[in-house]
C-alpha cells in the first residue's frame, strides 16, 4: 500500500472492525493475568466490548455506501445493521449462558476471546466486498468456531461435533474457494463490484456459471440448506448449548449478508442462473427440516432440522430475487436469531449442574413448575411454528408473498403444506408443557440474567409481531441502500 | 356520547386485558379474585358492545370504522369496521363469553386463572375475526384464537383430550394456511392491498376464482364444519370442557360460515356460482346423513356435537342458493344455533356436573329429581328440532323456503331435518328426562342452583325471543344482505 493514500477517512468505516480487534487482542493478553475467580472479570468486559462496537456502530457510517481499502471492504446502511444485529446477538447469547458456562467451568478466557474473534469474523464477512475478503471473514468465525465447539475437551461427543464440523466446514470452504476461482477465471476480478460488471458485459459466461455452482453449495453449506445440512444436528446436539447458539443464531445473519453480497450483488447477472438452483435447496430444505424433526427426541436435534426448515424459508425470500425478497428475507433472518437466542435459551434455563434438559421430555408439565417460563416457550414455539401473534408470522408471510410475486406460487403451497407438519413437532412441547405431568418437582434455579434475557428475546418475539413496523423499515431501507 | 371512542377496539381488546390481569393476579390456591375479575371484565366485555347495537344504522356501509396503518411498508391496517352480518357476530360472542365465565364457576377448580384468561383472550380474538376488514389483520385473530383454544380442550378436557386438541389445531391450520395463500394472491392482484373491500372489487379471470375459492373453502369449511371435513368436531367437542364445547358451538363454527359470507362469496362470486352444486350436495350431506349420525350416538355431547354439524348444513345451503331468504336464513340459523347449541351443552354440563357421566344409558327419569332443569331442557330441545316460536324455527323455516324457490328435491331433503332433528333431540330428551328414575345417581340429583339458573334463564330469554320476534335481527341484517346479493349477481370476470 501507498503510505501516501493512508488517511485516517480511509480507515474510518472499517473502525468498529478494528476497534474490537484491538479490544480483544488486550483481552486474550489481559485475562492471562485474571486469577480463576477473577474471569468474571474478562466476561464484564466482553460485554462491554460487544455493547461498545455496537454503539460504535450505530454511530459511524450511514451515509451511502462507503468502499475502501481498495474495494476490499464496504460500510452501508446493510452493514451497519446487519453488525449491530450480529453484536447483540453474541452479547445476548453471553448473557444468556453465564451461569451455565460458570457451573461447568466453560467461562474461561479463551471462550470469551474466541466469541470475539468469531464476531469479528462475521463484522468481516458482512463488509466483505471482495471475495478475499470474504473468505477471510468466514474463516475467522469458522475457525473460532471449531474451537468453541472443541472447548469442551472432556466430553466425547463435543469432541466428535468438533471434527465433524471442521472436516465439512474445511470441504465447504475449499469448495467455495474454487468456486471462486472459477469465478475469477471467467472474469478477471475477485472484487464484487468488478465481477458484477464483467458478467453484465460478458454475455454467456461458462466459467462464472461453473463456479457459481461451488459458491452456491459453499453458501448453502455455511446456512445448512439441505442436502448439506448434515453436519447441522450433530453439531448442535454435540457442543454444549451456549456454543450451539453461538454457532446457531448470530452467524446466520452473517451468513445472510455473505448472500446478499455474492449472489445478489456480485452474481446479480447469473441471477436466472443461481434461482433454479436455490429452488432445489428451498425445496429440499423445507421437507428434510419439517419432517425428519418429528422423529427427534432430543429438543436440540429438534431445533437444529427447525434451522434447516427456516433457512428453507430465507433462501426462499432470496430466491425471489428482488428487494421485496432480500428484505423478506433479512427480516426473517433477524427474527430468527431472536427465535433461536430464546428456544436454546429455555434449554439453558432448565438446564442444572450436571444435568442437561434437552430432551422433549425435560418439558413435561413446564406449566406446572412455572407457568411464566412455560408461557415464554409457548411464544416461542408458536413463533417458530408461524403461527400469529408472534413474528415468525409475519417474517413467514413476508417471504412467501415475495416468493408468489416472483411467480413462485407452487413453492409456496408446498412450503405452507410442510409448514402443517412443522407445526406438528412444535405444538408437541406445548403439549408437553401443558398437558402432561412433570416428571419432576425440581423449581427453576436459573440466575437472574438468564432468565431475563430469556425472558426478554420471548416478549421480543411476541412484540415484533405486534409492532413491527420499525424493524420492517430498517431492513428495507437497509436493503434499498445496498440495491 | 361515545362518538370519538374507538368501540371496536375496546370491544376486542379490553377482554384480552382482563385476561392478561387475570393470569397475573390469579393464584392456583384461591381462585375468587380471578374468577371476580373475570366476571367483571366479561361483563364490561358485553357492556361495551353495546353502542354498537344501539349506534348501529340499518344500512349496508361498514361502521364504528377504525383504520390505522400497521406496517406501511406492505400497506397492511389496522382496519375495523362491522355490518349487519358482523355486528350480531360480536353481541353474540361477547353475551357467550359471559355465560361461560358464569357456567365454570364451580365446575373448574384446576388452574382456574390460566382457564379463565383463556377464554377471556379468545373472546377478544373472535371479536377481532369478526370485525377485521384487513386479510392480514383478520388472519392473525384468526390463528391466534387456536392456540388459546388449543389449550382449552388440551389441558381442562376429558380422557382423550390431547388427541382432539392436536387434531383440532391441525385440521385448522391446513385449512387457515391455504388461506393465506389465497390472501397473498390477492394481494398482488389488487397492486398491494390487503383491505378485504378491495379484494371484493378486483376482477379475476374464473380459474383464479375457482382456486382462490377451493383454498378459502378448506378453511371455512373444516371450521364450519362442512362433510366431509367435520370429523375434528364430535372429538374436539366431547373431549372439551363445557365452556370449551360452548364456545366452539356457539361462536367458532359461525367463523366458518361468515368467512363464506365475507370471502368466497364476494371475492369469487362466479366461483360461487359455479360451485353452488358442489356446496348444495355437501351441505344435504351434513343434514341428512349426519343427521342420521346423530340418532345413534350414545353420548349426549357427540349427540349434540352432530346436531351441529347437520344445523350447519342449513347455513351452507341457505349461502349457496343465492336468493334473500336463504341469505337471511343462514344468518338467523348461525345465530340461533349459537344460542341453542351453547344452551344444550350447558344443560349436558349440568348433568355432567352432577353424575359424571355424558351416556345416556345412565339417565332417565331426570324429570323427577331436577324438574326446573328439565323444563329448561326441554325447551331447548325443542328449539333445537325448530319447534315454532322458537328461535330454532325462524333460520330452518327461512332456509326452506329460500331452497324452494330453488329446487324442490333440495327442499325435499332439507326438509328431512324436521323430522331427523325432532327425531334424534326428542329420542335423547325421552331417554334422558322421562321415565321412572332409573338409578340410584338420578334418585340423588339436586335440582339447578341460582348460579346455573341465570345462564339457562338468559339463553331461555334469548331463544324464545328471537323465535317470537326475529324482526330487530333481520332488520340489521337485511340492508347488508341484500347488498350482498347485488355484488354476488354480478359477475367479476
Amino acid at each position: 500500500m501507498n503510505l501516501a493514500t493512508f488517511s485516517l477517512a480511509t480507515v474510518a468505516p472499517a473502525m468498529p472492525e478494528i476497534v474490537l480487534l484491538a479490544l480483544v487482542s488486550i483481552l486474550l493478553v489481559a485475562h492471562l493475568f485474571f486469577r480463576a475467580d477473577e474471569q468474571r472479570l474478562t466476561y464484564g468486559l466482553t460485554l462491554v466490548s460487544l455493547a461498545g462496537v455496537a454503539a460504535l456502530c450505530t454511530v459511524s457510517g450511514g451515509q451511502g455506501p462507503t468502499v475502501t481499502f481498495y474495494g476490499m471492504f464496504v460500510s452501508d446502511t446493510l452493514s451497519q445493521v446487519l453488525k449491530v444485529a450480529t453484536l447483540l446477538t453474541v452479547a445476548a447469547t453471553l448473557v444468556l449462558s453465564r451461569s451455565y458456562l460458570e457451573l461447568r467451568g466453560l467461562l474461561t478466557g479463551e471462550f470469551l476471546c474466541l466469541a470475539l474473534f468469531g464476531t469479528l469474523g462475521m463484522m468481516v464477512m458482512i463488509s466483505a466486498h471482495h471475495f478475499i475478503t470474504l473468505f477471510l471473514g468466514l474463516e475467522l468465525m469458522a475457525l473460532s468456531q471449531y474451537a468453541m465447539v472443541a472447548l469442551e475437551r472432556d466430553s466425547v461427543r463435543a469432541t466428535e461435533a468438533a471434527m465433524k464440523y471442521f472436516v465439512l466446514g474445511a470441504l465447504s470452504s475449499g469448495l467455495l474457494l474454487y468456486g471462486m476461482s472459477m469465478i475469477y477465471g471467467g472474469t478477471g476480478s475477485l472484487e464484487l463490484s468488478r465481477v458484477a460488471h464483467a458478467i453484465e458485459q460478458g454475455g454467456h459466461n461458462t466459467y462464472a456459471l461453473f463456479g457459481l455452482v461451488f459458491v452456491v453449495a459453499g453458501i448453502a453449506f455455511k446456512l445448512g440448506n439441505a442436502p448439506f445440512h448434515m453436519w447441522i444436528p450433530d453439531v448442535y446436539h454435540g457442543a454444549a448449548t451456549p456454543t450451539t447458539i453461538i454457532v446457531g443464531a448470530a452467524p446466520k445473519i452473517a451468513a445472510f449478508a455473505f448472500i446478499i453480497r455474492l449472489l445478489t450483488y456480485g452474481l446479480q447477472g447469473l441471477t436466472a442462473d443461481w434461482q433454479p438452483m436455490l429452488v432445489i435447496l428451498v425445496v429440499a430444505s423445507i421437507a428434510v427440516g419439517n419432517i425428519i424433526a418429528i422423529a427427534q427426541g432430543n429438543l436440540k436435534r429438534m431445533l437444529a432440522y427447525s434451522t434447516i426448515s427456516h433457512m428453507g424459508f430465507v433462501m426462499m425470500g432470496i430466491l425471489a430475487g428482488n428487494e421485496a425478497g432480500y428484505t423478506a428475507a433479512m427480516f426473517y433472518v433477524i427474527v430468527y436469531a431472536i427465535m433461536t437466542l430464546g428456544s436454546f435459551g429455555m434449554i439453558l434455563l432448565l438446564s442444572r449442574a450436571g444435568f442437561e434438559a434437552e430432551n422433549i421430555e425435560d418439558f413435561k408439565g413446564l406449566n406446572q413448575r412455572s407457568r411464566w417460563y412455560a408461557f415464554m416457550m409457548l411464544i416461542l414455539m408458536f413463533s417458530l411454528a408461524g403461527i400469529p401473534p408472534a413474528v415468525g408470522f409475519l417474517a413467514k408471510l413476508f417471504v412467501l408473498n415475495a416468493a408468489l410475486d416472483a411467480g413462485y406460487t407452487w413453492l409456496v403451497v408446498y412450503a405452507v403444506l410442510l409448514s402443517v407438519v412443522g407445526a406438528f413437532y412444535y405444538l408437541r412441547i406445548v403439549k408437553l408443557m401443558y398437558m402432561d405431568a412433570p416428571t419432576t418437582e425440581i423449581t427453576l434455579d436459573a440466575r437472574a440474567d438468564t432468565r431475563w434475557m430469556l425472558s426478554a428475546t420471548a416478549l421480543a418475539t411476541l412484540i415484533l409481531g405486534l409492532i413491527p413496523s420499525p424493524l420492517v423499515e430498517i431492513c428495507s431501507r437497509a436493503i434499498a441502500a445496498t440495491m | 356520547m361515545l362518538q370519538g371512542l374507538p368501540i371496536l377496539s375496546l370491544v376486542i381488546w379490553l377482554p384480552i386485558a382482563f385476561g392478561i390481569l387475570v393470569l397475573f393476579v390469579g393464584k392456583d390456591r384461591d381462585p375468587a379474585p380471578a374468577r371476580w375479575i373475570a366476571l367483571a371484565g366479561s361483563l364490561l366485555g358485553l357492556f361495551v358492545c353495546f353502542p354498537l347495537w344501539t349506534g348501529f344504522d340499518r344500512v349496508a356501509t361498514m361502521q364504528f370504522v377504525e383504520n390505522v396503518p400497521w406496517i406501511a411498508h406492505f400497506n397492511i391496517n389496522y382496519h375495523l369496521g362491522v355490518d349487519g352480518i358482523s355486528m350480531p357476530l360480536i353481541l353474540l360472542n361477547s353475551f357467550m363469553t359471559v355465560l361461560v365465565v358464569i357456567a365454570h364457576w364451580e365446575v373448574i377448580t384446576d388452574k382456574v386463572a390460566q382457564y379463565l384468561a383463556a377464554f377471556l383472550i379468545m373472546s377478544g380474538l373472535i371479536n377481532g375475526v369478526f370485525a377485521s376488514l384487513d386479510a392480514v389483520v383478520f388472519y392473525v385473530f384468526f390463528e391466534a384464537m387456536l392456540i388459546p383454544m388449543f389449550l382449552i380442550i388440551g389441558v381442562w378436557g376429558g380422557p382423550n383430550r390431547v388427541y382432539a386438541a392436536v387434531k383440532f389445531f391441525l385440521y385448522t391450520l391446513l385449512g387457515s394456511l391455504l388461506m393465506l395463500a389465497a390472501f397473498i394472491y390477492l394481494y398482488q392482484q389488487t397492486n398491494g392491498s390487503f383491505e378485504i373491500l378491495d379484494f371484493h372489487q378486483v376482477p379475476l379471470t374464473l380459474t383464479a376464482q375457482v382456486l382462490i375459492f377451493l383454498a378459502m373453502f378448506m378453511s371455512f369449511a373444516v371450521k364450519v364444519p362442512m362433510w366431509p371435513v367435520h370429523t375434528w368436531l364430535p372429538d374436539a367437542h366431547v373431549e372439551a370442557p363445557t365452556g370449551g364445547s360452548v364456545i366452539l358451538a356457539a361462536i367458532t363454527l359461525k367463523i366458518g360460515g361468515y368467512g363464506f359470507v365475507r370471502f368466497n362469496l364476494p371475492i369469487a362470486p362466479d366461483a360461487s356460482h359455479l360451485l353452488d352444486g358442489f356446496m348444495i350436495t355437501l351441505s344435504l350431506i351434513a343434514v341428512v346423513y349426519i343427521g342420521l349420525v346423530a340418532l345413534v350416538q350414545s353420548d349426549m355431547k357427540k349427540l349434540i356435537a352432530y346436531s351441529s354439524i347437520s344445523h350447519m348444513g342449513f347455513v351452507t345451503l341457505g349461502l349457496f342458493i343465492f336468493n334473500g331468504e336463504g341469505m337471511l336464513g343462514a344468518l338467523m340459523q348461525m345465530i340461533s344455533h349459537g344460542f341453542v347449541s351453547a344452551a344444550l351443552f350447558l344443560c349436558v354440563g349440568v348433568l355432567y356436573d352432577r353424575v359424571h357421566s355424558r351416556q345416556i344409558a345412565d339417565y332417565g327419569g331426570v324429570a323427577n329429581t331436577m324438574p326446573v332443569f328439565a323444563a329448561f331442557f326441554v325447551l331447548f330441545a325443542m328449539a333445537n328440532s325448530g319447534l315454532p316460536g322458537t328461535s330454532g324455527f325462524v333460520g330452518e323455516f327461512t332456509v326452506i323456503l329460500g331452497t324452494m324457490k330453488v329446487s324442490f328435491w333440495y327442499t325435499f331433503l332439507a326438509a328431512t331435518t324436521l323430522i331427523f332433528g325432532a327425531a334424534y333431540t326428542l329420542w335423547m330428551i325421552k331417554r334422558v328426562v322421562y321415565g321412572a328414575v332409573a338409578n340410584e345417581h338420578v334418585a340423588a340429583l339436586k335440582d339447578v342452583g341460582k348460579r346455573e339458573l341465570v345462564f339457562l334463564a338468559l339463553l331461555a330469554i334469548a331463544v324464545l325471543a328471537m323465535g317470537l320476534d326475529p324482526r330487530p335481527l333481520s332488520d340489521v341484517m337485511n340492508p347488508t344482505i341484500q347488498e350482498l346479493l347485488r355484488h354476488v349477481a354480478q359477475p367479476k370476470i
